[in-house]
């Protein structure tokens, strides 16, 4: 068994109640009753007061008295419940989402009851114009509705206003200011009419459009916050934890998260590094394959840089941490990750592209209907009320809703097919892609090693190894333990440094570990026999024993993926940091022709350059610390979860499970999203070839506002709706969720 | 029409207490565990006596 994990960073302290509090990400629950078995399991624990699921983030809070509880004692306790569960901070992002949405579902709460309670006044002042209402009558339920409106507009249109105020200073068009303007204009030409006793008054126009125009952000914060907090999730799953080395030289494990930089941390043989710093003492073999792509090992020694995510095969490093320096590779990462962003962050999204087009048409016309009026002989006043109807009627209701509603859409499409959307943009940058560049090693193959003999072996064998396999944490082992039906590990399991791990099941004793532990030489080296390239694992549960060969493989769906897009003639590359030999056989495997083999950061991010000078729009899909440049300077970017930090971060979406179908995915649904989008923009475009005439010719009225608003509104998110369909051509012949790995699937459902 | 002296009040009164409700029940944190809360209501196991130690 691994030693307990320190905890302690990630305990809140309530000093007034004295309570403890910590948060859990928790992986393995699939059904509703896992509610009550880890509820119950862990609130019968000595101590603890309170244990509560969220079911729908599968996170668990747990709060305890004093000291009487050790935390990683409620760590050890799921376990056993056959539960893996990680300390769990909310990211900073996560954090000010959840603030986010909790002010948008206040305004929409305020909106909608100002929206009713108005109607409710106006619908009587409708039909007592054409009854007989006295004028009396209708200036109080002006009045009321101005008492409603003011303020309720005032709260609810904060997040239009704020955005709408930074446009202008920063001499932006966004499609805040029309609304903002249209919003402002219709409040307080409604007053200046209410104060005249006018027939008219259109406080319901304004405020129902800050309703729809509400939901939508809502609807669209919502798809934000549960994509990020199935993305934090996996993000604390990894369970990437460090052996920090005190002053004392006393070791303890501790989450990545609680080391800082400065501090030097222990990495044992089999380990992968979790953090980036120099090697301080110590010699070994690292594989850092996730970092540069090279499947080649490499021979380390003190003084030497190392990078997270580089596995750790020879002998013991002790490293101490830093961050970025002059002159590594990482920094050279950062560098040309911060420069392509740059150069990304100009693009122009639809939505805005559309408000710069149609700012100035429309207050041009409004600005005509007035001066007409005018030359016409109407007097100011009717030509003014004139061309604030215009700007009302339209206040770009449904071309402010044709672009988000149809994004919540098609997000939600995308994470039904496993890709996690990071960059709200990405979709429309998708939608261009013409060609699409693989890394190879973590992104057309898996990034851990598979069993290769499946067939050769006992299945009974194959589960008990597996479980066991769930106490280790040595590369292999874990790669093994994927194979587990069952993922609640043995009892008292424990670790043979160097050799393997054991345990005793009903007085059989088990080992797992290399061919020598358990005494399988001979079987070991008639299974190498056959395959080379394979690494082996040796298992024994009494007199019978077992081999498991693991290696490197493509993605079970890789051929028919790269067929697939080939069939829809995107133009296909691989660029790898990996040797020549080992590029070509994938790329022979594949029938991609276009390959490159051996190549940095800067060589991904020149390769690409090339590409764009030809002329063509590139999907970056990789996972390698080498390969954030080049996903950060493509067009689009895709990521495996199992990717690399700064990749990670730099990729438009990441995709779980062990298939390459989710490229296939993103490329379809994003197309369509965003012929879904433009289809929107003309519907609005048509509304307001309608609406604006009527509106010229002073033919609008409150009751055909609210009627062409809310309709158009209506069309427009029921259009949006197409979207969650892909193309035809780009319908995957089978649903991805099947192949997603148990634990990520479970997540995603 | 004096009729609308107190419908009115009644009317908004009435609409401003749901809106009162609904933002206590969102600052309550009802909200955050949609998916829980309907698979709760069929735990039979959460009655306070037969909670063994």
């Amino acid at each position: 068994m691994s030693p307990a994990i320190d905890l302690s960073a990630f305990i809140h302290r309530d000093t007034k109640t004295g309570l403890n509090r910590l948060d859990l990400a928790i992986e393995g629950i699939d059904c509703a009753a896992c509610i009550g078995d880890i509820e119950r399991g862990i609130g019968r624990m000595k101590g603890v007061i309170e244990a509560r699921l969220n079911y729908t983030n599968r996170r668990l809070g747990v709060a305890w008295q004093g000291e009487d509880v050790a935390p990683d004692a409620i760590v050890a306790r799921l376990r056993q419940l056959g539960y893996r569960a990680h300390p769990f901070e909310a990211s900073r992002q996560e954090q000010i989402e959840t603030a986010e949405m909790r002010f948008l579902i206040r305004c929409l709460a305020i909106s909608g009851f100002a929206a009713m309670n108005i109607m409710l006044f106006s619908v009587s002042v409708w039909s007592g114009n054409v009854t007989d209402i006295t004028s009396d009558t209708r200036d109080m339920f002006h009045w009321l509705s101005a008492l409603i409106a003011l303020p309720a507009a005032a709260y609810a249109g904060q997040p239009f206003f704020r955005n709408a105020w930074r446009a202008i200073r920063n001499r932006n068009m966004t499609m805040d200011v029309p609304i903002s303007l249209g919003i402002l204009l219709a409040l307080g030409m409604s007053l200046y009419e209410t104060l005249h006793s006018a027939e008219h008054a259109y406080f319901d126009s304004a405020v129902m459009l800050l309703f729809f125009l509400l939901l939508g952000r809502v609807l669209d914060q919502v798809m934000r916050k549960k994509t990020r907090s199935v993305a934090d999730n996996l993000m604390a799953l990894k369970g990437e934890t460090a052996v920090l080395l005190d002053t004392s030289g006393e070791a303890r494990q501790v989450p990545v998260r609680a080391v800082k930089i400065g501090d030097l941390v222990l990495v044992r043989p089999g380990e992968r590094i979790a953090v980036d710093g120099r090697v301080e003492a110590g010699q070994s073999a690292v594989d850092a394959s996730l970092v540069t792509g090279e499947t080649m090992q490499d021979q380390i020694g003190p003084g030497v840089q190392v990078y997270a995510g580089t596995l750790n095969i020879g002998g013991t490093l002790h490293v101490r941490v830093t961050a970025a320096h002059e002159g590594t590779l990482l920094d050279e990462v950062n560098r040309l990750v911060a420069q392509a962003a740059d150069a990304r962050s100009r693009y122009l999204r639809l939505a805005d592209r559309a408000a710069r087009i149609y700012s100035p048409v429309v207050h041009l016309a409004a600005l005509a209907t007035c001066i007409g009026w005018i030359l016409i002989g109407a007097s100011l006043h009717d030509a003014i009320i004139t061309a604030i109807a215009v700007l009302i009627i339209t206040c770009p209701c449904a071309l402010a809703l044709a672009v988000p509603a149809t994004q919540v859409v098609a997000s939600g499409a995308l994470f039904k097919a496993g890709l996690l959307l990071q960059a709200p943009d990405g979709i429309e940058r998708a939608a261009q892609c013409d060609t699409v560049v693989f890394d190879k090693t973590g992104t057309l193959t898996l990034p851990e090693p598979r069993i290769a003999n499946r067939d050769a072996v006992n299945p009974v064998l194959l589960e008990e190894a597996a479980r066991l396999a769930l106490s280790s944490r040595h590369p292999l082992a874990m790669a093994l333990s994927a194979e587990a039906h069952r993922r609640a590990p043995f009892e008292d399991a424990e670790e043979v440094t160097g050799e393997g791990i054991r345990a005793v099941v009903d007085g059989v004793e088990y080992r797992l570990g290399s061919a020598s532990f358990c005494e399988a030489e001979t079987m070991a080296a008639a299974a190498l026999g056959t395959q080379r390239d394979a690494s082996l694992i040796a298992f024994r549960r009494g007199d019978e024993c077992a081999v498991f060969l693991l290696k490197q493989a493509l993605r079970p769906d890789a051929a028919e993926t790269v067929a697939r897009l080939r069939a829809k003639n995107y133009a296909l590359a691989i660029l790898s940091g990996d040797n020549e030999a080992a590029v070509a056989q994938v790329a022979r495997a594949l029938g991609i022709a276009e390959w490159k083999s051996g190549l940095k950061p800067a060589d991904k991010i020149a390769a690409l350059a090339t590409l764009k000078r030809d002329g063509r729009r590139v999907l970056m899909v990789g996972d390698g610390l080498n390969d954030a440049p080049a996903l950060a300077a493509a067009h689009a970017s895709l990521s495996p979860v199992s990717a690399a930090h700064v990749a990670h971060a730099s990729a438009d979406a990441l995709f779980i499970g062990e298939g390459l179908a989710p490229v296939d995915a993103m490329l379809g649904l994003s197309r369509k999203a965003v012929r879904v989008m433009k289809d929107n923009l003309w519907i609005a475009v048509v509304y307001n070839l309608i609406a604006v005439p009527l509106a010229v010719f002073g033919h609008v009225t409150p009751l055909i506002a609210a009627a062409a608003m809310s309709g158009s509104s209506i069309i427009v998110t029921l259009s949006a709706l197409r979207a969650s369909q892909p193309m035809r051509a780009a319908l995957p012949s089978h649903p991805v969720a099947t192949r997603a790995p148990r634990s990520e699937a479970r997540l995603a459902s | 029409m004096t009729i609308l002296v107190y419908l009115i009040p009644v009317a908004l009164s009435l609409g401003l207490l749901a809106l009162g409700a609904f933002l206590w029940s969102l600052r309550s944190g009802q909200y955050d565990d949609l998916d829980g809360a309907g698979a709760r209501i069929l735990d039979d196991h959460d009655l306070p006596d037969r909670r063994p130690d």
